[in-house]
């Protein structure tokens, strides 16, 4: 959700409440103020028929409001003596209105010539229902127009004001380890978009600095340990060169010669492994899984041959792929080559491309490997010990730096599938 | 045919010293930049091993003082550091090749004998040995003016072994040289012996004066009969 949109979910209620509050609050003033004055003038009219009364004394004949606002009837001391000024609000038909319409009316007693009578005077009062409408879409609309301006006035302060942040997450989001810049060109005066600023060129330039070191760690790693490597291949070819060398030594030196040689595949995977890792290969390309397929195959075919194994392959779609080339074909000549060291004389290779997935399966030992294993590092059958057992973790490797999923299942023959990202 | 060979590690370095000899190079070495330098700068030489780390400098430098004196070509760079960057550059500043560490030392012998043939005027692209001529421009192979048809593999497999003649290649060499990386796999051994089966039955088949023997159930070697 957009800053703006959730800073205007967060008004949205308190809004909607405190302009509610307000209205009944205003409304209850209002009603009240109403009230009184309607009182004042009821009881103004009061004194003035009271006044009356006693000099003119057709009025007293007034029993019912008729024409008039007021009906005087004569009552007992009594009575009188119960009746005490009283506001209250009732209704009356009204013969404009053809209807019962509010009025306020007070109930009073007063004693004249020694004769008690019971006074009523009416106003007509503001009819609430009406009152409360009009207020009801006053207050609808203040708050739409509110709201109105809220939207706008974020919406300006939020490309204006809050430019800077959008261009920090721009160049963020752009952030590549190899050859990455920090934050650049950014200009401004809020504070903490300086400290986001700088906060942001510190963790990038930790970044830079980590990502060259373990560059230039794997780089010296390989040059401690090849050349070590190198030295004692070399010199051991030279030895079982010489002449006057016992067959029986040269069955040792032949043995020490075949770990050296493991020992450099294994340091020559690892590094692979750490370079895929951290994220050394970014030279990323059009690939075009089914060439590399082809081109794998066509590499490999020697190997096939020797085992006698058939390779089809099923293209159902053509996939392009944005990956680093070396990677891609990586990736793809592990998987085939996989499925050829592991499978039987006489089998069979089955390799499907559609739009997003690429599987290769293989007939082999007819049982199924642990899918939770298969991927890691050093995982390997016990029958083929010369290999490395790292040719599916840098399968993986290669998969999680781009997100391509891969599993693997079984069901008669072995099936190892990679699923790419859907763009 | 002399050589320069600029390496530091000296163990290393009498290693390439020895081998080249046998191939009756005139082998001279330098341990580090200055020395290196100097002797670039002084003598001429059909052909230079670079490493690219060496102490007091770089040898992407050496390369590049080499291509300003205009004395560019049959450069290799070895070197331990498997670093696209570095090829690209090193490519561009005019070296031949580069090859990685740790590396056969038939394969060095094969790059050096492959780079001097590609960049000597003139001069067919052969290897001639015995009645045995290979064409390496046309990848034709020819026992006493006859042509005989090898496929790509066998004609790499023969190319590798007449440039190593009499030298014993390992069959991790040989896969790596033919096969490149994708060797690292469990039944590898078997797979060469069946390879070299194939190549020994041709080789018999067309008369060619040449063997391959077995070494010590490791590898190879070509033998003139």
């Amino acid at each position: 959700m957009r800053l703006l949109n959730q800073s205007l979910r967060y008004l949205l209620v308190p809004l909607l409440v405190i302009v509610g509050i307000w209205s009944v609050v205003f409304y209850i003033n209002m009603l009240d103020e109403i009230n009184d004055s309607i009182d004042d003038g009821l009881n103004n009219s009061k004194l003035l028929i009271i006044q009356r009364a006693a000099s003119d004394s057709a009025i007293l004949q007034k029993n019912s409001f008729n024409e008039s606002n007021y009906a005087i009837q004569e009552i007992t001391k009594e009575m009188a003596l119960t009746i005490k000024d009283t506001h209250i609000d009732t209704a009356l038909y009204m013969q404009d209105e053809e209807d019962m319409e509010p009025v306020r009316l007070l109930s009073t007693a007063f004693e004249l010539n020694g004769k008690f009578y019971r006074l009523q005077v009416f106003s007509s009062m503001v009819e609430e229902d009406d009152l409360i409408e009009d207020l009801f879409w006053s207050v609808f609309w203040l708050y739409l127009t509110v709201l109105a301006s809220i939207v706008l006035i974020n919406k300006i302060a939020l490309q204006k004001l809050w430019k800077p942040f959008y261009e920090i997450l721009q160049q963020l989001k752009a952030f590549r380890l190899d050859g990455g810049k920090k934050t650049s060109g950014i200009k401004t005066n809020i504070k903490e978009f300086n400290e986001l600023k700088n906060a942001a060129n510190t963790l990038m330039q930790h970044s830079l600095e980590t990502y060259a070191n373990q560059k230039q760690f794997t780089e010296n790693a390989a040059h401690e340990l090849q050349t070590p490597l190198a030295i004692a291949a070399g010199k051991l070819e030279l030895l079982l060169e010489k002449d006057d060398i016992a067959p029986a030594h040269a069955t040792d030196i032949v043995q020490i010669l075949q770990i050296i040689e493991r020992l450099a595949r294994l340091n020559k995977s690892l590094l692979l492994l750490a370079k895929i890792e951290n994220s050394q290969y970014s030279a990323t390309q059009t690939i075009s899984i089914n060439k590399t397929v082809h081109e794998c195959i066509s590499d490999l075919e020697d190997f096939a041959a020797y085992k006698n194994i058939e390779i089809s392959v099923h293209e159902e779609e053509n996939p392009e792929i944005e990956m680093d080339a070396t990677l891609a074909n990586i990736l793809v000549s592990n998987l085939i080559k996989n499925a050829i060291f592991h499978n039987i004389q006489n089998g069979r290779i089955i390799i499907s491309i559609t739009k997003t997935t690429l599987t290769i399966g293989n007939t082999g030992k007819a049982r199924a490997l642990d899918p939770h294993k298969v991927f890691s590092r050093f995982y390997k059958e016990a029958t083929a010990q010369s290999s490395t057992g790292l040719g599916l973790a840098v399968v993986k490797a290669i998969c999680k730096l781009y997100r391509f999923d891969i599993s693997y299942h079984y069901s008669d023959i072995h099936c190892f599938e990679v699923q790419f990202k859907d763009r | 045919m002399k050589i320069l060979v600029i390496e530091d590690e000296k163990e290393l370095l009498e290693a390439i010293t020895a081998s080249l000899e046998k191939e009756h190079f005139l082998v001279e070495s330098a341990g580090d930049f200055n020395t290196a330098f100097e002797k670039i700068s002084l003598y001429e030489y059909d052909c230079i091993l670079l490493d690219i780390m060496l102490p007091g400098g770089s040898g992407l430098d050496i390369l590049e003082e080499l291509k300003n004196a205009g004395k560019t070509g049959n450069v290799i760079i070895i070197s331990a550091k498997d670093s696209l960057d570095d090829k690209v550059k090193g490519l561009a500043l005019g070296a031949d090749d580069y090859l990685t560490k740790p590396f056969h030392i038939t394969e060095l012998n094969a790059r050096i004998k492959a780079v001097l043939r590609r960049n000597t005027a003139g001069g067919k692209n052969t290897i001639e040995t015995g009645n045995v001529l290979l064409d390496l421009t046309d990848r034709l192979f020819t026992v006493n003016g006859n042509v005989f048809a090898l496929n790509r593999k066998e004609f790499d497999i023969l190319t590798y072994f007449l440039f190593n003649k009499n030298r014993l290649i390992t069959k991790t060499a040989l896969a790596e040289h033919v096969w490149g990386d994708n060797t690292d796999q469990a039944d590898n051994l078997d797979f060469i012996y069946y390879q070299i089966k194939n190549l020994r039955k041709k080789l018999q088949s067309s008369n060619a004066a040449i063997e391959i023997q077995s070494v010590y159930g490791i590898g190879y070697k070509l033998v003139e009969r």
